[in-house]
């Protein structure tokens, strides 16, 4: 498997660290109530199909990146820096 | 038998070598196989289960019968193909799977028994008496399993891993891979044109025709000629593509030496290369399919083409007198090479009414082979015809079912192949794998002027894919005659038809599954373990598979397939874990004062990835209690050294650095002093610890972080997702320095005066107060000064740029000695955290959250944090949670076991009655006792308390009191003094 | 059809052609008192239990493909009771007791091997960890040894103890774990099930769970709707996509685990014997492959194929662990889909819909549990409340954090575990 890193270009899978689904971006306020928290932490969409995870090149340039991924063909859709994406849905 | 002038094999050059013992001369270029069978050998194997005798079946490195050990000792080789293995001089290879000889196989008596023994037999039986399934059924099943054996000895052979990247990887090179790389090459993109075999050409080696107005083996010779003289094209000869994965990434097995004589001192055996293509060309060919007929597994039955293999390649005629039987053109096109070869061909069993091209031999059509016999090696066959039986003598047949497509890469990313009604085969998926282009007979094409030309068809598409330009080439003339084929899966008949060779498998086991209901080919393969062989089915699949759809009346796209799973051939372990062996599996990080301590005698731990000393023997220590006790005396008394280079160092800069501490920490680290250094607890999102540490304010805008050792990685790896991911806008960055700085732990009464004779300017308590850091200098030599704690004692940590890390370390040890101190190692540390209750990963293993520590009021009210809200769930919170206390033994001599469990005085030690457990244990020489850390429900609210420790493993068990975890100074005016 | 070797014998002896179905390919009823959605391991296995234990017979196993064709085929058929957290060790310690005589109960043989497992540790810390392991296994009533260095050498001599990057400090020997032949449980399962009356339907997915006022009616199949007084959902590996028919999330995130096998070779290695530093599992079927595991390939997939990289990593560990199998070649790699939990262990509970009940989230270590599961999943489904052992695998654990069964500590992210 090889992910494009939008900083360091397209890489092997051993330099990447999974995080799990880019829901991870989105840290419900602190009082935001069990369900928020619970979504947030634990529940899954878990979807045989287009998915958007979080990744890490950590064995390149530490760059978190969303990836825009499908989990059944393993097609990598889009990949971009996770900061760009946070800072977008400002 | 050698046939004279046939072959490619270099006949100057005359190879020897042994089979089971006994010496044989072959020539350059031939496999074991084909010098064998020069010499005669037709019997060199036996079957999985009925252990029956068995010649090659095929002349490739599908070959499910003639499967071999090579070498002996530690590079005892097993289940090695005799058709695909090179022969080199002193080669040394043994039959395997018999006893006491491949001719007189004791096990045999198996075949005798095969009626009781059919699909699936020992699912009903072996069941009584429960206890003798491990005794004495399991051990028998066992041993008369397995193939080839291994040495029991370490593999020292050398294997390597590399890495390529290409525009276009071509698998195959016979007409339509040649074609494929030719023009992708002349194109001027980068190809890789790799081959399974030893030699380049596919069939063209093995076939009789021209190319080019030239014998296809010559037109070869000149393409790869042309190929080899181009910058841009690699050619990887013995390498098979084992894997397609994702991304255009393919694994493959380059067989560098063992061709040669075994592994040589300088070259690796073999090498696993993982390449990156952005496009590929699949040009496997096709395997030809076994015919299902009574008897068809006796050692001189073989395929059509692995008959012309050995005949045309190998110049061996594997028979005196030669039957061919088939159901396509192929059979014919045998017969003619042999008898153009000036061997005798007994006679050409056709099944089709209608006669192909006739020769001169005798033709039966419409005929079928329905038994034959020759115990050891085939005598005679018996056909029938429309006009009746007919028997044969023949000590060699030739069959052929017809081709299936080398479709088993493209299945490796779950594309199903198609079942083609015309070629009676499956054919591959169209995009089964992105950047895949099937050619030639790999896609169905099974003339050489359609396989060439769809080689250069398939290039230009790939090309086209990489936006290269390409180079005007055409195809070269070639046979193109059509593919007649009918149906023929099996041929009934009184005796066994196997389909699986090697784990002897018949027609009648998969009827008799059907019959059971294990009617999905799923099933079916697994119950009756067709196709679970080392060629996983490539010669037997289909086959099977038309049997199964005969028996449930289905047709056979209907019934459907099993998949082909990587590898493509079965790949060594010491190839694919390749430079793992000893210290190759994980990097070794070496401490600046790693050699002077290994100098001292102190035994090396591994710390993760580091190495730590355990501790310093001195003289007349015998243990390495007495070393650990007399370090903590010391270091209680005078003062001690210890390198704390690995726990984690992260420089933390930036206008936000102090707002984003506070986010990630439980606690403030805002409103830290310039100069000052706090503890701070670090929780998972999920509300559990994640590290502890202390951090140092150096600057108004910078810290520098300390982690522990463990969770270095996972920390920096959570504050740049904390930061990317949550708070994008803080204005902080940050980086791992745990390599640039070498630190140590000065500890002790003694360790101000001893640092006041290393640093440049001395310090006392008013310039340099507990928790206070700054910048220092030694010998001018910048370095930063923490005075921070983790024995109880007063203490520091005094940090210098690494590459003064030996120097410091040495001027400290001299100086420590001179006050009657020294070095201590990691037991004495361990001792001196437990004594004074500090916590390392042994207590936060993941499980524990603040409260369960005792520092829930670390969480601080005023601000969020990473973790807070989580660790406020009402289950996070109960009082009955394991929690952390200190234990001492009633009677301080009675020994504590990390690991033990507590139980109630009086309750039984059961898991019911759980109390908690040790994490952590140690002799105190200060306390005069064992102390441990460890885990009880509701542990702070028992203080007191006496409760029983029990270690069943090792059967010890202590009456303790539950304990404030700090066992000395409480108050900790030591460390203040 | 009672087996026994007299059967085998009278049938060799009559041409094999006496053999017949073991289980039925029926049509689905109308209607059921249970349906159980997925015929793997588990769902088969509770059927066996409703039927056979809970007195229920009437019960339909819906399978999509061909039973036992998800994981409980595709795994590295290893069966323990090794776990130290109160609320699994009770679990499989009593799915072990259930292993140990469902040979006899099903009248099949599925080769469950008690050749002992052997967990090696490399450092004090390891080792104390094991100890306390070791300890609550003792406590529960299942066996442990702890066995030093010289302990693991006798047992298994062919390790490499002298150059390893990480040396072997010991072990945690577990006399009572082993390996059974993966298939034949699932097929055992389904003959027992089958012989009490259940219908197996396999080619039957489900395409919709009916609901009705908050409770569960029947489902949708491609065989036509099928009613139904109460629901098991228990198809691991696909946990999400059939919880998402009646609405819900799971807190599971699809990983895959890939595992190995090598050609068969003569017996070279007699225990189950895993890695303590590289995630690396290894022991030798009956038929001479030998069986291996490690990592998760670590990111959600439902491919049922492996990476190379994981591949090659597993195999390192098993290299730097016993150079021995240098010379074995691996012959096939595969990938299951696992249920990874934000805990690693499973969940068997009722849900929010009345009637519908869940059975998921087995992580990688869904085939020892093949047994309990069904036990408990059949208890619950057929008396409304969980069985005692399994009392801790509530749906709600992560919303409330009470008994959160985190063996390896990892946390909340679901693929490290």
């Amino acid at each position: 498997m090889r992910l494009t890193c939008p900083l360091c270009g397209e890489r092997d899978r051993r330099e990447f660290y999974y995080k799990g689904d880019a829901i991870a971006l989105n840290r419900p306020a602190p009082d935001a109530g069990t369900d928020a928290w619970d979504d947030y932490l634990y529940l899954r969409d878990n979807p045989a199909g287009v998915t958007k995870d979080l990744w890490q090149h950590e064995l390149g340039c530490s760059a978190w990146i969303v990836v825009e991924r499908n989990t059944v063909t393993h097609e990598v859709l889009s990949t971009a820096l996770a900061s760009d994406v946070k800072k977008a849905t400002k | 038998m050698r046939v004279t002038g046939k072959g490619l094999i270099n006949r100057d050059k005359q190879i020897s070598f042994s089979f089971d013992g006994k010496s044989y001369n072959g020539f350059e270029g031939d496999t074991i196989a084909s010098a064998l069978l020069a010499n005669d050998v037709r019997l060199m194997a036996r079957s999985f289960k009925y252990h029956r005798p068995r010649g090659p079946l095929t002349a490739g490195s599908e070959e499910p019968n003639a499967l071999m050990t090579l070498h002996s000792g530690a590079r005892q080789t097993p289940n090695v193909r005799a058709t695909a293995q090179e022969i080199f001089s002193g080669l040394e290879v043994r039959s395997q799977n018999n006893w006491p000889n491949l001719e007189r196989d004791v096990m045999s008596v198996n075949d005798m028994f095969s009626n009781f023994l059919s699909a699936g037999f020992y699912y009903k039986t072996f069941m009584w008496p429960r206890a003798f399934w491990e005794k004495l059924y399991e051990p028998i099943i066992r041993r008369a399993a397995g193939l080839g054996a291994l040495s029991g000895l370490h593999d020292e052979d050398m294997n390597e891993k590399a890495y390529a990247f290409c525009d276009v990887l071509v698998i195959g090179s016979g007409p339509a891979g040649l074609m494929a790389a030719l023009t992708a090459a002349r194109s001027g993109a980068d190809v890789i044109l790799a081959e399974d075999d030893s030699r380049f050409g596919g069939r063209l080696l093995s076939e009789v025709e021209d190319v080019d107005g030239k014998p296809g083996h010559l037109w070869v010779d000149d393409v790869i000629a042309e190929l080899s003289a181009m910058d841009n094209v690699r050619l990887m000869k013995r390498t098979s593509i084992v894997g397609a994965y994702d991304q255009g990434t393919y694994g493959a097995v380059e067989r560098v030496s063992g061709h040669l004589r075994g592994a040589h001192a300088d070259a690796p055996l073999e090498v696993f290369w993982r390449i990156s293509a952005k496009q590929s060309v699949l040009a496997a060919g096709a395997l030809e399919r076994p015919v299902a007929f009574p008897m068809n597994d006796r050692p001189g039955i073989m395929t059509a083409s692995a008959v012309r293999s050995y005949l045309n390649r190998w110049g061996v005629a594997p028979g005196k007198r030669v039957a061919v039987f088939g159901n396509n053109d192929d059979a014919h096109r045998t017969a003619r090479d042999l008898a153009a070869a000036g061997v005798e061909v007994a006679a050409l069993i056709d099944s089709r009414p209608d006669s192909g091209p006739s020769g001169d031999f005798p033709i039966l059509t419409g005929a079928e082979v329905i038994d034959t016999k020759g115990r050891l090696g085939l005598k005679q066959i018996t056909v029938r015809t429309n006009a009746g039986m007919q028997t044969i003598s023949a000590d060699c047949l030739a069959m052929s079912g017809g081709w299936n497509p080398s479709v088993h890469l493209t299945c490796h990313m779950n594309g199903r192949p198609v079942w083609d009604d015309k070629l009676l085969s499956f054919v591959p998926k169209d995009g089964a794998i992105p950047g895949m282009t099937v050619a030639g007979a790999a896609q169905g094409v099974m003339s050489t002027a359609g396989a060439l030309q769809s080689g250069l068809e398939a290039a230009k598409t790939a090309l086209a894919a990489v936006d290269a330009k390409v180079a005007d080439v055409t195809a070269p003339q070639a046979e193109d005659a059509a593919y007649n084929i009918a149906p023929l899966w099996q041929v009934s008949g009184k005796g066994r038809a196997w389909l699986d060779f090697q784990n002897d498998v018949t027609t009648k086991d998969v009827k008799q599954a059907a019959a059971e209901n294990y009617q999905s080919v799923e099933h079916m393969k697994r119950y009756t373990t067709q196709g679970m062989a080392t060629d996983q089915g490539k010669n037997s699949n289909v086959g099977a598979l038309a049997v199964l759809a005969d028996a449930t009346g289905r047709g056979i796209p209907e019934t459907g397939t099993t998949t082909f799973r990587p590898p493509f051939t079965p790949v060594a372990m010491a190839t694919l874990g390749a430079g793992a062996r000893g210290a190759g599996f994980a990097p070794q990080r070496f401490i600046t004062s790693h050699d002077m301590t290994v100098k001292a005698g102190a035994p090396m731990i591994e710390a993760g990835l580091w190495y730590r000393p355990s501790y310093y023997p001195e003289k007349g220590e015998l243990t390495w209690r007495e070393s650990t006790d007399r370090e903590v005396n010391m270091v209680r008394n005078h003062v001690g050294i210890t390198d704390v280079s690995t726990l984690g160092k992260i420089d933390v800069q930036g206008p936000d650095a102090g707002a984003f501490l506070d986010f990630v920490y439980t606690n403030m680290f805002s409103t830290l002093k310039v100069g000052r250094v706090r503890y701070g607890l670090m929780l998972r999102e999920d509300g559990f610890v994640m590290d502890d540490g202390t951090t140092a304010r150096l600057g108004e805008n910078h810290y520098v972080m300390t982690t522990t050792t463990a969770g270095a990685g996972e920390v920096m790896k959570h504050l740049e997702f904390v930061h990317q991911c949550l708070v994008p806008d803080m204005d902080v960055q940050f980086i791992s320095v745990t390599e640039q700085w070498a630190q140590f732990a000065v500890a002790g009464p003694k360790s101000r005066v001893l640092l006041n004779r290393i640093l440049d300017s001395e310090i006392d308590n008013d310039s340099w107060p507990f928790m206070a850091c700054g910048d220092v200098s030694m010998g001018g030599v910048q370095g930063r000064l923490f005075r921070i704690s983790f024995s109880g004692e007063h203490a520091y940590e005094v940090a210098i740029p690494s590459r003064y890390g030996e120097a410091l370390y040495a001027a400290l040890l001299e100086e420590a000695k001179a006050l009657d101190g020294g070095s201590y190692g990691m037991e004495a540390l361990n001792v001196l955290r437990i004594e004074k209750g500090f916590i390392t990963h042994s207590e936060i293993h993941g499980r524990i959250n603040a409260f369960d520590i005792g520092m829930e009021r670390m969480i601080s009210a005023k601000k969020d944090c990473i973790g807070k809200t989580s660790a406020a769930r009402p289950g996070q919170v109960a009082q009955d949670r394991d929690r952390l206390v200190g234990l001492k033994p009633v009677t301080p001599s009675q020994k504590l076991m990390a690991g033990a469990h507590f139980y109630n005085v009086g309750a039984e030690a059961t898991r019911e009655n759980d109390q908690g457990y040790i994490t952590s244990v140690c002799y105190s020489p200060t306390m005069k006792s064992y102390l441990a850390l460890g885990f009880v429900k509701n542990g702070p609210n028992r203080m007191g308390e006496k409760i029983r420790m029990v270690d069943a493993l090792r059967g010890v068990e202590t009456l303790c009191e539950i304990c404030h975890p700090v066992f000395m100074d409480q108050e900790g005016e030591k460390t203040r003094g | 059809m009672r087996f026994s070797a007299w059967q085998v014998l009278k049938n060799g002896l009559t041409g094999n052609k006496g053999w017949t179905p073991h289980w039925r390919s029926p049509e689905p009823k109308k209607e059921y008192d249970i349906i159980i959605i997925g015929g793997g391991g588990h769902g088969l296995s509770t059927a066996y239990h409703l039927a056979a234990v809970y007195g229920n017979a009437n019960v339909a196993v819906l399978e999509k493909g061909y039973i036992g064709g998800g994981n409980v085929g595709r795994n590295t058929t290893i069966v323990r009771a090794n776990y130290f957290l109160d609320g699994n060790s009770q679990f499989y310690s009593h799915s072990l007791k259930l292993w140990e005589k469902m040979e006899g109960d099903l009248n099949f043989n599925a080769m469950h091997s008690q050749r002992g497992i052997i967990n090696l540790f490399h450092s004090d810390g390891q080792r104390d960890a094991a100890a306390r392991r070791g300890n609550m296994m003792i406590s529960q009533g299942d066996d442990a040894i702890l066995l030093d260095r010289e302990g693991v050498r006798e047992q298994v001599p062919f390790l490499d103890f002298e150059q390893t990057r990480f040396p072997i400090y010991g072990g945690l020997y577990h006399k009572r774990g082993g390996t059974a032949r993966h298939d034949a449980v699932a097929w055992g399962y389904a003959r027992g099930a089958d012989q009490r009356g259940v219908d197996i339907i396999q080619n039957c997915e489900v395409t919709g769970i009916d609901i009705e006022n908050g409770a569960v009616t029947g489902v949708q199949t491609t065989k036509g709707p099928i009613k139904a007084k109460k629901v098991g959902m228990v198809a691991a590996g696909r946990s999400g996509q059939v919880a998402a028919m009646a609405g819900m999330r799971l807190p599971i995130e699809s990983n895959i685990l890939q595992a190995f096998v090598t050609e068969g070779l003569k017996p070279c290695l007699d225990h189950v014997v895993t890695y303590g530093m590289g995630h690396f599992y290894i022991s030798q079927s009956d038929k001479g492959g030998l069986v291996f595991g490690g990592d998760l390939d670590f990111y959600a997939s439902y491919a049922s194929r492996g990476n190379l990289s994981t591949a090659e990593h597993v195999i390192e560990a098993g290299m730097a662990l016993m150079p021995m199998i240098g010379k074995a070649k691996m012959l096939r790699s595969w990938g299951g889909i696992m249920d990874m939990t934000p805990d690693g262990s499973p969940i068997i509970d009722k849900t929010d819909i009345d009637g519908l009940y869940v059975d998921c989230g087995w992580n990688y270590g869904g085939f020892k549990a093949v047994p309990a599961s069904g036990d408990c999943f059949a208890h619950l489904l057929a008396t409304g409340r969980p069985h005692d052992v399994a009392k801790k695998f509530r749906l709600d654990r992560f919303r409330t954090g009470v008994d959160i069964l985190d063996e390896e500590g990892k946390g909340s992210q679901h693929n490290l575990h």
